[in-house]
């Protein structure tokens, strides 16, 4: 909450307070004086940077985000329209990650030193260092102009579902994979970890086998560090995403960013960046109640 | 051991191909010659020509030193604020001072650095020195957490408090005590940032936001093939490459390190 | 009839020999005291019957339990008499314990994975069983506990109860009770004498305390360089002729030669101490609760005097030590060495020796720059001849300044932090726990070079400890703390003899004592 308070206050001053006159800023050097002047009065500019910081964030709060410079229709209608596409495409990529990295890096820390274990990690070596956004355009090549499997880029919006999966599917692999890369070598790690300690040693005294150690024990043991990374790439991915448009000609919210920067369109910049980060904040809330799940230590805390 | 060869090999080749760049390249990259647009690769040019019939092999070699140059300083950025702030934090663990840098590693960590390099570039315009301040503001709580994290745990050891017992101050054990024995974790993590800070820099060019022409970068140059992705694949091949044997050199020197100095170092990706 | 026989054990792991020819044995409800220093094996003969060793560790020889070779059984089989035929204690409770599951869970598991047709709540009927005997009553630690929410004694017994819940025939217990308290200690000692009692089981029971060992083994076995050295019965203090034995058992009884006169002149002066500290607030608004470390604690010591300070775990005796050292501020009560009050300014006629000689040190500095630290509060270098002096009363050679510290052993640690402690010539040396980390015999070498040391430069002590031996053998009077408060002060000689506080008295009676030769 206090985070939230303190990032809100961040974005409001870079934007609103750094450039100057956003007004003159906005439209521009050759703008004629009286136009700057109408649009000072239309931003409400007059008014008091506190005036200014208040009404923003109450009408951030009951969900108007003010009205776009360029587009001139209200900043959260068109806000809204593209986080239809940003969203369940950074999900989807969440999801493939997960579902990617787990298996992968179980297998790993199960035939720890065995040949499966090497190439393993060595692929991973490589999908961290591969930049996402030149996979995507290697995927295109291959599976959109060569093969013809999936259209180049575009979005068919969500009326056909099957064909906006379809045409979300190679931009969330281009986003997982480097993502699952990292978490699967996080994961093996992290087990490998929880398969060194005492408890588990206690487990074999037990008569469990190593493959029961692992599966009952270690396993939820090693989710606190792999739910502190999964919260992270959250972020990383959200951002990503913005990247990953570009390459796909995604109509979502990096799209409408890079244009309201050109267009200098900052009231839309302000927006969407601050949704962002409201985005990762939540996710951050949302790991703290994943730890205290999996660790009873944790949860008196929450 | 073998980590560590083949990824400081790839990383010396490319800090060569930077190097070498300044004194000569096999064209001059400033040169158009629309005639010899988009050739595949030749005896004469070995990785092809662009659109603008520039030697891709030259433009990869001049791309390296805006890569690297970014990537050095937005670590150097990184470092040089985020180890001071976290050793402070541990010495003070607990008051006021530690909970303000926490807080605010806690902030910067919300913002992406993509976020923040927008945030730059909406006010400030785009450019390479934003690039390098966006990566590297992202770059300080990622090390003040680590030096914090590690030197609370030294914190406790009976060394410190010797060091106490003789009458040391707290900004005296950092330097003395604390820094040497976090110095192999923050030479692993910093190539990590390095690398991770040549894929920013990749992907803020790509999007317009990083370097501006006619500065050639890696990022740009594949932005500017993706249209021509169908019509000249080779065009997108190089300097994708260029980028991940780097990054991969740089993550395998990484962990070759961190083998050699302590296998035991727990560093963040 | 014999359980268990380890014949001509030996184990290399990665090629380097570690155990030669191990030969023990085991029957039915007797007692088997494994004893050895640290690198002795005995831990890894008690893991050799398991067959949890190490990767790359190979064994030769036979380990016979029940009937069969256990080298010889596959990996399933093995699995099938680990917790049903043998149950194992380890040392260290604290991380024994899976910390996201219930103790009532950890329990039934050993039942469920031999017992897989149990149902889930005969199992937990049965882990309730188990659990009671060790003597935790399901009104107080229902199954739903977790470990973190139980002391280290409670959570060795919940190990126990996992390891006894099948009633296994051989039960191991490696180093059961180093991590505990002393009352404690004597508490688990004593459950496991009634457990073996109880079910008949063969106990071997590893120690490098032979106090410990020698009250409740019915045989006892001494260990040394991966080989048994002397073997014998209960009374072995006796019949020794090994004298590695002898040379142990004369280490574990050791009185330094100590002989010096304290003066009636107080250096030492601690008025009224009192420590808070606040815990984690419960709830976001109130004010956090306070817990009280150390309790209006007042007492003095003379120069030339050497004065111990016992107390278990959480006693407040570290806070107190800190706060002696001026790195605690007190809430109340002052302290005052040679008449001035404890800061910066005093430290030079006071230096400390820490309990773990491998943390003591930078391990990036040389010993030269580590025993010259002290230095730092006198404003000067030291010069290199006071550096060879210090190395040398300690016992090491000057020479040896220019080495790194991980080039010693544990006990060669100790002389240098002694060394450190003592170069800038302090009047005072505080031991915080300084031999209890290190085998008896080093600690006997230690506590001779400390009494040495007293001798020749009229040191004065302030000896804290948890080992009533240590405090026993090297101090002229004793303080007694409990829960933040000093409960007894005396003489040492009086107040082992003849305790008046119920606390003292429980204290001494939980202490091993060595059966006299």
């Amino acid at each position: 909450m206090i985070s939230l308070i303190v990032a809100s206050l961040v974005i409001f001053a870079c934007i609103e307070v750094i450039p100057g006159d956003p007004a003159s800023f906005m439209l521009g050097i050759n703008a004629q004086p009286d136009t700057v002047a109408a649009l000072r009065e239309e931003l409400g500019l007059n008014a008091s940077l506190s005036v200014r910081y208040l009404s923003w964030v109450t009408g951030m709060l009951s969900g108007d985000f003010g009205t776009s410079y360029t587009y001139r229709t209200p900043v959260a209608e068109i806000i809204a329209e593209r986080l239809w596409l940003s969203l369940p495409l950074a999900l989807i990529a969440l999801g493939l990650t997960v579902f990617i990295a787990f298996p992968i890096g179980i297998l790993a820390a199960t035939k720890r030193g065995s040949w499966t274990d090497m190439s393993v990690m060595g692929a991973t070596q490589l999908g961290i260092a591969v930049p996402n956004f030149w996979f995507a355009m290697l995927m295109v090549l291959l599976f959109a102009i060569n093969l013809r499997w999936f259209s180049a880029g575009g979005f068919p919006g969500w009326d056909n579902p099957f064909a906006a999966l379809k045409a979300l599917t190679l931009p969330s692999i281009a986003l997982a994979l480097p993502q699952a890369s990292i978490l699967a070598r996080v994961m093996r790690s992290a087990l490998l970890d929880t398969l060194s300690e005492d408890y588990i040693r206690t487990c074999r005294a037990k008569g469990l086998t190593r493959r029961q150690a692992l599966w009952r024990h270690a396993l939820r043991n090693a989710m606190i560090p792999v739910l502190t990374i999964i919260g992270l790439q959250f972020s990383f991915l959200l951002a990503g995403a913005i990247i990953i448009e570009n390459v796909f000609y995604l109509p979502g919210l990096g799209r409408l960013v890079f244009q309201a920067i050109s267009q200098r369109d900052l009231i839309m910049v302000e927006s969407v960046v601050f949704l962002l980060v409201f985005a990762v904040i939540i996710v951050n809330f949302a790991v703290d109640l994943a730890y205290a799940w999996v660790d009873p230590r944790l949860r008196a805390r929450v | 051991m073998r980590n560590l060869i083949v990824g400081l090999t790839l990383t010396a080749i490319f800090v060569l191909a930077a190097l070498v760049s300044f004194l000569w390249t096999p064209y001059d990259v400033t040169v158009l010659e629309i005639a010899n647009k988009l050739k595949p690769p030749t005896f004469s040019h070995w990785f092809g020509t662009d659109h603008f019939g520039r030697d891709i092999f030259s433009m990869i070699m001049v791309g390296a030193r805006t890569s690297i140059a970014v990537a050095v300083v937005a670590v150097g950025i990184g470092m040089g604020l985020g180890v001071p702030l976290g050793l402070a934090a541990a010495a003070r663990k607990g008051s006021f001072l530690d909970e303000v840098i926490m807080r605010g590693n806690d902030l910067i960590f919300a913002f992406p650095s993509l976020l923040i390099a927008i945030l730059i570039t909406a006010i400030f315009g785009p450019s390479a020195v934003n690039a390098i301040i966006a990566i590297g503001i992202f770059n300080i709580p990622v090390f003040a957490r680590l030096t914090r994290g590690a030197a609370m745990s030294l914190w406790t050891h009976d060394y410190i408090l010797a060091a106490r017992v003789a009458g040391k101050g707290a900004t005296r054990i950092s330097v003395e005590h604390i820094l040497p024995n976090v110095a192999n974790l923050l030479i692993v993590q910093g190539t990590i940032q390095f690398s991770l800070g040549i894929l920013a820099e990749a992907a803020l060019s790509y999007v317009g936001l990083g370097a501006q022409p006619p500065t050639p970068s890696w990022g740009r140059m594949l932005a500017d093939a993706q249209t021509l992705i169908a019509l000249a694949p080779h065009v997108a091949l190089f300097p994708g490459f260029a980028i991940l044997f780097t990054v991969l050199g740089l993550n395998l020197a990484g962990d070759g390190i961190r083998d050699l100095l302590d296998p035991k170092l727990r560093v963040q990706r | 009839m014999t359980l268990l026989s380890i014949d001509k054990l030996s184990l290399s792991i990665r090629g380097t020999p570690i155990l030669r020819g191990v030969s023990l044995s085991i029957g039915a409800g007797e007692i088997l005291g494994v004893i050895g220093e640290s690198g002795s094996g005995k831990s890894l003969t008690a893991l050799s019957v398991l067959q949890l060793l190490p990767d790359g560790a190979a064994c030769t020889g036979r380990i016979t339990l029940m009937g069969q070779d256990v080298l010889t059984l596959t990996e399933q089989s093995l699995c099938a008499m680990r917790g049903r035929d043998v149950g194992m204690v380890f040392q260290e409770p604290m991380t024994a314990l899976n910390p996201v599951q219930t103790i009532g869970a950890q329990v039934a598991e050993t039942i469920l994975i031999h017992e897989p047709n149990t149902t889930k709540s005969n199992a937990r009927k049965r882990a309730e069983q188990a659990l009671t005997r060790c003597e935790l009553p399901q009104d107080r630690f229902p199954l739903s506990r977790y470990p973190h929410e139980l002391s280290g004694g409670q959570r060795q017994r919940v190990v126990i109860a996992m390891a006894i819940a099948l009633q296994p025939k051989l039960l191991i217990a490696d180093e059961p009770t180093t991590a505990l308290d002393v009352t404690t200690q004597a508490e688990i000692l004593t459950l496991l004498t009634r457990l073996v009692r109880e079910d008949g089981m063969g106990l071997m029971l590893i120690s490098h305390d032979l106090a410990v060992v020698s009250n409740m083994a019915h045989r006892i076995a001494i260990m040394k360089d991966g080989q048994v050295v002397e073997a014998g019965n209960a009374d072995l203090h006796r019949t020794m002729t090994h004298p590695y034995t002898k040379a142990l058992f004369a280490a574990s009884n050791h009185q330094p030669d100590r002989r010096v006169t304290p003066k009636e002149v107080p250096l030492l002066d601690v008025r009224g101490a009192t420590r808070d500290y606040a815990l984690p607030r419960k709830s976001l608004f109130g004010t956090p609760a306070k817990f009280r470390a150390v309790d209006a604690v007042s007492f003095q010591i003379n120069k030339g005097e050497s004065l111990g300070l016992v107390g278990e775990s959480g006693c407040g005796k570290s806070t107190l030590t800190r706060a002696i050292l001026g790195l605690e501020t007190l809430q109340d009560g002052s302290v005052f060495l040679d008449g001035e009050p404890v800061g910066p300014n005093v430290l030079r006629k006071m230096q400390v020796v820490f309990q773990d000689p491998y943390a003591s040190f930078n391990p990036r500095h040389k010993v030269r720059r580590l025993v010259a630290e002290p230095f730092h509060v006198l404003g000067r270098k030291a010069t290199e001849a006071e550096v060879d002096e210090a190395l040398t009363s300690v016992g090491l050679t000057p020479s040896d300044k220019h080495k790194y510290i991980h080039e010693f052993s544990g006990g060669q640690r100790q002389r240098i932090a002694i060394a450190r402690a003592l170069i800038i010539k302090p009047e005072l040396i505080v031991l915080d726990e300084a031999v209890s980390a290190l085998d008896v015999s080093i600690r006997a070498q230690i506590l001779d070079l400390l009494a040495k040391l007293s001798n020749d430069f009229g040191l004065t002590y302030l000896f804290i400890s948890h080992d009533l031996s240590v405090v026993r053998a090297i101090t002229d009077r004793c303080l007694v703390m409990k829960a933040g408060k000093i409960v007894e002060e005396g003489k040492t000689e009086d107040l082992f003899n003849a305790p008046s506080h119920p606390y003292t008295q429980a204290l001494i009676d939980a202490a091993p004592q060595l059966p006299i030769a």
